[in-house]
Formats: C-alpha cells, sequence, structure tokens
C-alpha cells in the first residue's frame, strides 16, 4: 500500500506543474509603466504581455529604455506608476516578497558582475545554497552540467578575472540557469564585449532558446534578434513603437520612425 | 669620561637602582597590562560591531538611518575622546547614571572608533562595483545577505590595512583611562612612579607594553594584506 502511493506520488507531481505551468500563461505582465528620473521620463506608459517560454527581444537606439525597462521587471529600479505583475505577483507593491521572485527571474548583466571572490562553480552554486537552500552535491552537479552547457566546465576552479569577456558572460548564463529560473533577462549582454566574443555568447544564448525558458533580451544585435526572437519589440524615447514577429519587423514595417533605425543599423 | 657613566649609572634619571625598582613591583604593571588587555578587546569588539552595522547603513537606501549614522560620525570624529570620557564620567552621575570605570573605558573608546571604522567599512563597501550588488540581490538575496555573501567579502581586503590602524589607535587611546583612575597601564605606570620618582623606567616600560600589544597585530595584518593581493588569481 505504502509502495503504491510512492509510486503514485511521484509522478502527480511532476504533472500537476506540468499543469500549473501551462495555466500561467502571462509570466511577466507590465501594464501602464511611467518612470522618472527626476524631470526626465525613462519610461513613457509602457504596457506589455510576455508569455511563458516566449522570446521576446527588446530593440531600440541607445538612451531609449530598453534597460530601464528590463531592470524594473527585477526590481532593480522602482517604477514611478504603473504595475508588474511577475508570475502573478504584483513586484510594485512595497509589500511584494521580491527576493522570491528574484530566484525564480534571473538577470544577465551587461558587464558580466561574477562575484570576483568566488571562483566560476562558487559563482553558480552561491545563490542556489544560501538563497534556495539547495544541498551543496545537488548544487554543484547541475552547476557543472551548465558549464558543461555553455562550454566551461574546464573553468570551474577558475576565478573570474582569469577568463576572457566572452567566458565570464557565459558563465554568468550557467549561473543565471542554476538558479532554475521561469525567465532570464538579458540586459545588452553582448554590448562590453570584444567583436570576436560576441558570436559565442551569442550562440549560448541561441540555444537556450530550445529550453522552455522566457527570456528578454536587450540588445543591438539584429541578426540574433532575427533568428532567435519570438517577438520583437521596438522601444524609442521611451515609448513602445513597435512590437511584431521578426518578419513583421523587419521586412514589413511601415513605421518611419523603425525604417529609419533599421536603414541606420544596415547601412553602418 | 667613564666616572661620568658610571655616575650616571648610579643616580641618574636611568639609575639601575630604578630600574631594579621596576622589575621588584613587576607583577603591579603585569595587572595593568591584563587591564589594557581586556578593556581593548572590549572595546575593538563594540567598535567593530558598531562600524561594521553603521558602516552598511550608511551605504543603504534609507535616507532617515543615513542621516542618524552621519550625525553620529560627525559628532565622535570631530570632537576630544577625552572629552566624551569626561562628559560620561563626570556629568552622567549627575543624571543618575553611574558605571564602573572600565565599562567606561570600552564604551567610549569603542565608541569613537566605531565612528572611524564605520567610516573605513563605508568607503571599502563603496570601492567595490555596484554591479556586485545588484547580482546578488537580483538572485534573490536580501540586502544584508548580499553585504555578507558577496560585498564584504570583498571589501574586506581593501578595509585590512586602515582596520588595523583602527584597531592599533584604539589600543593606545585606552590610556585615557588613565585620567579617570582606570587601572591600565598608563595610570599604573603614572601612580607608581610619581611616588618613588622612577619616571623614565615607568613610562619606558609602559610604552614597551603598549608596543607589544600594537607591534603584532599591525605585523599580522601586513602578512594578511600580502597574501590577500595574490587571492583570487591562483
Amino acid at each position: 500500500m505504502i509502495k503504491c502511493d510512492i509510486i503514485l506520488h511521484v509522478p502527480k507531481i511532476r504533472v500537476f506543474s506540468f499543469f500549473r505551468e501551462r495555466m500561467l500563461r502571462k509570466l511577466i505582465e507590465i501594464e501602464n509603466v511611467n518612470k522618472f528620473y527626476g524631470d526626465f521620463q525613462a519610461l513613457k506608459d509602457i504596457s506589455l504581455e510576455i508569455e511563458a517560454g516566449e522570446k521576446v527581444v527588446i530593440l531600440g537606439p541607445s538612451g531609449s529604455g530598453k534597460s530601464t525597462l528590463i531592470r524594473c521587471m527585477n526590481k532593480l529600479e522602482d517604477v514611478t506608476d504603473g504595475r508588474i505583475v511577475i508570475n502573478n505577483i504584483d513586484v510594485t507593491k512595497k509589500s511584494a516578497p521580491i527576493h522570491r521572485v528574484r530566484e525564480k527571474v534571473a538577470m544577465v548583466f551587461q558587464d558580466f558582475n561574477l562575484y570576483a571572490h568566488k571562483t566560476v562553480l562558487e559563482n553558480l552554486t552561491l545563490a542556489p545554497i544560501k538563497v534556495q537552500k539547495v544541498k551543496k552535491e545537488d548544487a554543484e552537479r547541475t552547476g557543472m552540467e551548465y558549464l558543461e552547457r555553455v562550454g566551461l566546465a574546464d573553468k570551474a576552479n577558475a576565478y573570474p578575472a582569469q577568463l576572457s569577456g566572452g567566458q565570464q558572460q557565459r558563465v554568468a548564463i550557467a549561473r543565471a540557469l542554476n538558479m532554475h529560473p521561469l525567465a532570464i533577462l538579458f540586459d545588452e549582454p553582448t554590448s562590453a564585449l570584444d567583436p570576436e566574443m560576441i558570436q559565442e555568447v551569442l550562440d549560448v544564448i541561441a540555444g537556450l532558446a530550445e529550453m522552455n525558458i522566457t527570456m528578454v533580451v536587450v540588445t543591438h544585435e539584429m541578426g540574433f534578434a532575427r533568428s532567435v526572437a519570438d517577438r520583437i519589440v521596438f522601444m524609442d524615447n521611451g515609448s513602445i513603437i513597435e512590437t511584431g514577429t521578426p518578419d513583421e519587423f523587419f521586412n514589413k514595417t511601415q513605421n518611419p520612425r523603425v525604417q529609419g533605425f533599421l536603414s541606420k543599423i544596415i547601412n553602418h | 669620561m667613564l666616572v661620568g657613566f658610571i655616575s650616571f649609572l648610579n643616580t641618574g634619571p636611568f639609575a639601575l637602582f630604578r630600574w631594579e625598582a621596576l622589575f621588584k613591583d613587576l607583577p603591579v604593571f603585569m595587572k595593568s597590562f591584563g587591564y589594557t588587555i581586556v578593556l581593548s578587546i572590549g572595546a575593538i569588539l563594540l567598535a567593530f560591531i558598531i562600524g561594521l552595522l553603521f558602516g552598511i547603513v550608511s551605504q543603504a537606501k534609507n535616507p532617515v538611518t543615513r542621516g542618524l549614522v552621519r550625525i553620529y560620525v560627525e559628532f565622535f570624529q570631530n570632537t576630544p575622546l577625552l572629552i566624551q570620557v569626561f562628559f560620561v564620567y563626570y556629568g552622567l552621575p549627575l543624571v543618575g547614571v553611574v558605571m564602573p570605570v572600565y565599562l567606561i573605558g570600552i564604551i567610549c573608546v569603542g565608541l569613537y572608533h566605531g565612528a572611524y571604522i564605520s567610516e573605513v567599512v563605508r568607503s571599502g563597501i563603496g570601492s567595490i562595483p555596484r554591479g556586485q550588488l545588484e547580482a546578488a540581490m537580483s538572485q534573490g538575496f536580501t540586502y544584508w545577505k548580499a553585504m555578507g555573501y558577496v560585498v564584504l567579502p570583498q571589501a574586506w581586503r581593501v578595509m585590512l590595512p586602515p582596520l588595523t590602524n583602527q584597531a592599533v589607535n584604539l589600543i593606545k587611546n585606552t590610556s585615557v583611562i588613565a585620567i579617570i583612575s582606570g587601572a591600565d597601564i598608563m595610570f599604573t605606570a603614572n601612580s607608581w612612579s610619581s611616588v618613588n620618582l622612577h619616571y623614565i623606567p615607568a613610562f619606558a616600560f609602559a610604552a614597551i607594553l603598549y608596543f607589544i600589544l600594537c607591534f603584532p597585530l599591525a605585523s599580522v595584518a601586513r602578512k594578511l594584506e600580502e597574501k590577500n593581493k595574490k587571492l583570487y588569481s591562483k
């Protein structure tokens, strides 16, 4: 009887969590968000919904508010007004359990921000062990799997300062993955890299697209946007100007500002 | 000249019999040495706890607590320690707060150096790129845990030399307690020599005792500093 119970129990949980994740269709909901720095309005009435599993690429000229928007999603910046709901939790509320949200929404930064005093593997396991209370062996096992995935298993015991920029960013991606997040936010992940290192990082990110992780990527890499995005969001001057599939965006747009942006990129 | 030297050893302020008297009363000095050690340890603990706490708070977002820490730091850094000690020793009993002298020593010296240490901690934290804190917060660490696991371990390298300075200065500054009759090295040297006029041996020996406390501390810190330079790159 007991045996039977255990056998039945395990798949039940899997099925349940499978349905639960299906049911959370809208993972990130942004409603009428405004953000001011003093008098300067960085975000103007932004509304955007991102579904679980969706790959969204945010494009736009420098200073258009892309990074501010993605940082608001993880509450590294506070919005001035409006609502951001992540995984059914309103993170713009003061009382929101923001630490619980951040565990599930990982962030990859422009300048990597690997923990300088920790080895590569320790970078991957610190938060799982201390925040998520995962056992050290388990965190290290999954950590090594993800390092393998980004092609850096041989660097597990190196310190970040001994790695190239591209390698550091791949470690940062593995660190995000080791939190087993529902979504990963990429804030210009290749902007601080030398040109020859950009591709290795983009390849890793494109590889993740096969996993069922929601991705929001702020980038200037058009080829990457075209091949990986389910949807492209174009921002200019703090507003969302256009959203659409890569095909709609790159080939069929009628919006003069988008056309202007694209012609600059392509001629350049 | 030889005669002069011999008479110097016999009758001068450095005369041998004065040193002999010192060694006869060595236990008195050793007891005061212990008193200074206990006083120093208590004050160092207090100063480090206050300094760490206030240093972290003064880097946090909340403007009210930051302002309060600022007032504390500026007050204690910009008034003499001696006045603070007198204030507590003579002033507070008037409002019914009477404390034993060693406790006054620990509190006053601890608060005084706590102010300096909180500045060391604040600038140490400030020297670590903000991205480190943001990365930790983005992984679900609370502010305090991010400090503990990510920022402070890195800031420690920057803070070590000035923290050692503070510890050494703190030990030397415990000598102010002599003024309010704490039984520390300084007080003992002073009261012992004022009876028998063996000033030179008394204060020379007192200086040696302070040196014995401070020099190893500074040396260990220098070694740690060297070791830390090689860290993160093995």
